[in-house]
């Protein structure tokens, strides 16, 4: 055995792990746990609200259908965003959300304020078959959105999960929920999540 | 950020900056009972590891960004509540409202800060507001004579209109086309400003109740008769009969009226459709459309001069 020091890493492959996991794990401790306790991330912006039980029902379709994969949900600070989407986002909207569907990929536009921007009746035409109405469109249809019902067995239980998390559901909110879906078509539960999109602040 | 997460981040960030400096510095020396150049006794294949030291090149790079981090953290913001000695900021992420917001814009110019995204706008402003500026002073029938203001109209159409209205601005099935010159809410100039503005709501009522299967086979008769089309001429005479509840908002002319947003029945242009089925359809159930409102997203001066454009379209024709 030489004096090496280094071989007591290169040679001990348990040695090599723990240490390249405490290496790694600095940038994570750095820019992560901070930003857990800070009250930018915890306080809203003053008109949020919690989605009713058709949007969080329509959010869950929304990832369902990966629309995520192709859609972000962040307007980042930068006037050619801002002129388009409208005012960037801030963390006080994403305060409720879990978890967060900011998106990193935009093959479509941004949706984050997407909300009250066209009616709902060109969102389903859109959602039926984008080229009705935007021929230049390489999105896909989603018609079975219109065929598919709700029964809203487990929107109660949605709802509950969020609100250990911190949403300010009441129990009345909770348990008007499965009333407020039932029946409804996952179309009209998806328009109503995307109507709702940004709203909060503008 | 408190105090004990302001240091957590600096002693973590500058620790490690320090720790990995002092791990490069030791691993430049030889710690092996080999000289330099020597094989280490390893073999393989017949490749032989020798006992080179790191490249120059490498640790140059790796000193450098050492240095170019430590620099960083000294101009920018990243030591916890250190804001760095420019005072760099992107932009003001604690806004809670668009209030909030507007008044962080202010304030910060006040204070003097050095936030990106506000210098942006600010030289953005510099620039396109005169412009702006100028057609804000312009009516609205000369900026659809404006060459300059209708390249910008069409642009802001192709941004924020074209995804109802078609690129072409023609429309499809249930969104009007802006080109034929036939405005449900009225063709003028301040009619389109006012509508862009505020948005319209249109309200067709359904009249299956009312008038029962029959009776909406006969009004649609009627209604097609109104532009000249060919009908069955008994359905339409007994639609005739039970036009009046049409004619509360379409005029007993059938003619529409723009304070309502009824459309003229008399021209054959169908937002819904022409056909006696599609026409049924519209009576069976009703109609809902909607233009959104545009205030608050583009402002006053583009909205004047995509007014501009979108009268410029329906005189062409």
């Amino acid at each position: 055995m030489s004096k090496n020091k280094h071989e007591k890493v290169e040679k001990h492959v348990g040695w090599l792990a723990v240490l390249a996991i405490v290496a790694i794990s600095i940038g994570g401790l750095v820019e992560i746990t901070p930003l857990l306790f800070q009250k930018q991330v915890q306080e809203p912006v003053r008109d949020l609200k919690p989605y009713t039980a058709l949007q969080l029902e329509g959010r869950d379709i929304y990832i369902r259908e990966g629309c995520v994969g192709c859609h972000s949900q962040m307007i980042r600070p930068f006037r050619a965003e801002t002129e388009r989407y409208g005012h960037y986002s801030v963390a006080g909207e994403s305060v409720w959300e879990h978890p967060f569907l900011w998106g990193s990929k935009r093959t479509g536009p941004d949706l984050a304020r997407v909300g009250e921007r066209y009616s709902d009746e060109w969102h389903y035409v859109h959602l039926m078959n984008p080229r009705a109405v935007v021929p230049e469109s390489n999105m896909p249809g989603y018609p079975w959105l219109a065929e598919n019902t709700l029964d809203g067995k487990l929107t109660a239980r949605k709802m509950r999960a969020f609100q250990t998390l911190g949403v300010p559901y009441t129990d009345e909110d909770i348990e008007g929920a499965q009333a407020e879906v039932q029946g409804k078509t996952e179309m009209e539960a998806l328009i109503a999540y995307l109507q709702s999109l940004g709203t909060a602040l503008r | 950020m408190s105090s004990f997460w302001s240091w957590w981040i600096i002693v973590l960030t500058l620790g490690t900056l320090v720790g990995i400096a002092i791990l490069l510095k030791w691993n430049m020396n030889n710690f092996t009972d080999v000289e330099e150049g020597e094989s280490m006794g390893h073999e393989f294949d017949g490749i032989i590891e020798l006992n080179n030291p790191l490249p120059t090149w490498w640790t140059v790079l790796f000193w450098l960004c050492l240095a170019w981090g430590l620099l960083y953290l000294i101009l920018y913001p990243g030591l916890g509540n250190f804001k760095g000695l420019l005072g760099w900021q992107s932009s003001n992420q604690h806004v809670l409202s668009l209030e909030e917001s507007q008044q962080a814009v202010i304030d910060a110019r006040e204070a003097g800060l050095n936030i990106e995204y506000d210098r942006e706008l600010a030289r953005a402003d510099a620039v396109y507001g005169p412009i702006f500026q100028q057609y804000a002073s312009m009516d609205i029938e000369a900026i659809a004579e404006d060459r300059g203001a209708l390249r910008i109209g069409q642009r802001l159409f192709l941004q924020n209109c074209a995804q109802c209205h078609g690129s072409d601005a023609r429309g499809s099935l249930g969104f009007p086309n802006l080109t034929d010159g036939i405005f449900s809410w009225g063709g003028s100039a301040e009619n389109i400003y006012t509508t862009l503005m505020e948005g319209r709501k249109a309200q067709m009522p359904a009249f299956l109740d009312q008038l029962g299967e029959q009776g909406i086979t006969e009004v649609a008769s009627y209604v097609l008769s109104l532009s000249g089309r060919s009908v069955d001429r008994d359905l339409a005479r007994a639609g005739e009969q039970r036009f009046a509840v049409c004619a509360a908002c379409h005029g007993q002319d059938g003619k529409g009226n723009i304070a309502l947003g009824s459309p003229d029945l008399t021209n054959n242009v169908w937002l819904y459709g022409g056909s006696q089925r599609a026409v049924e359809e519209t009576l069976r159930y009703g109609r809902n459309g909607v233009m959104p409102r545009w205030d608050e997203i583009l402002g006053e001066d583009k909205v004047k001069i995509l007014s501009g454009y979108v009268l410029s379209l329906s005189a062409e024709e």
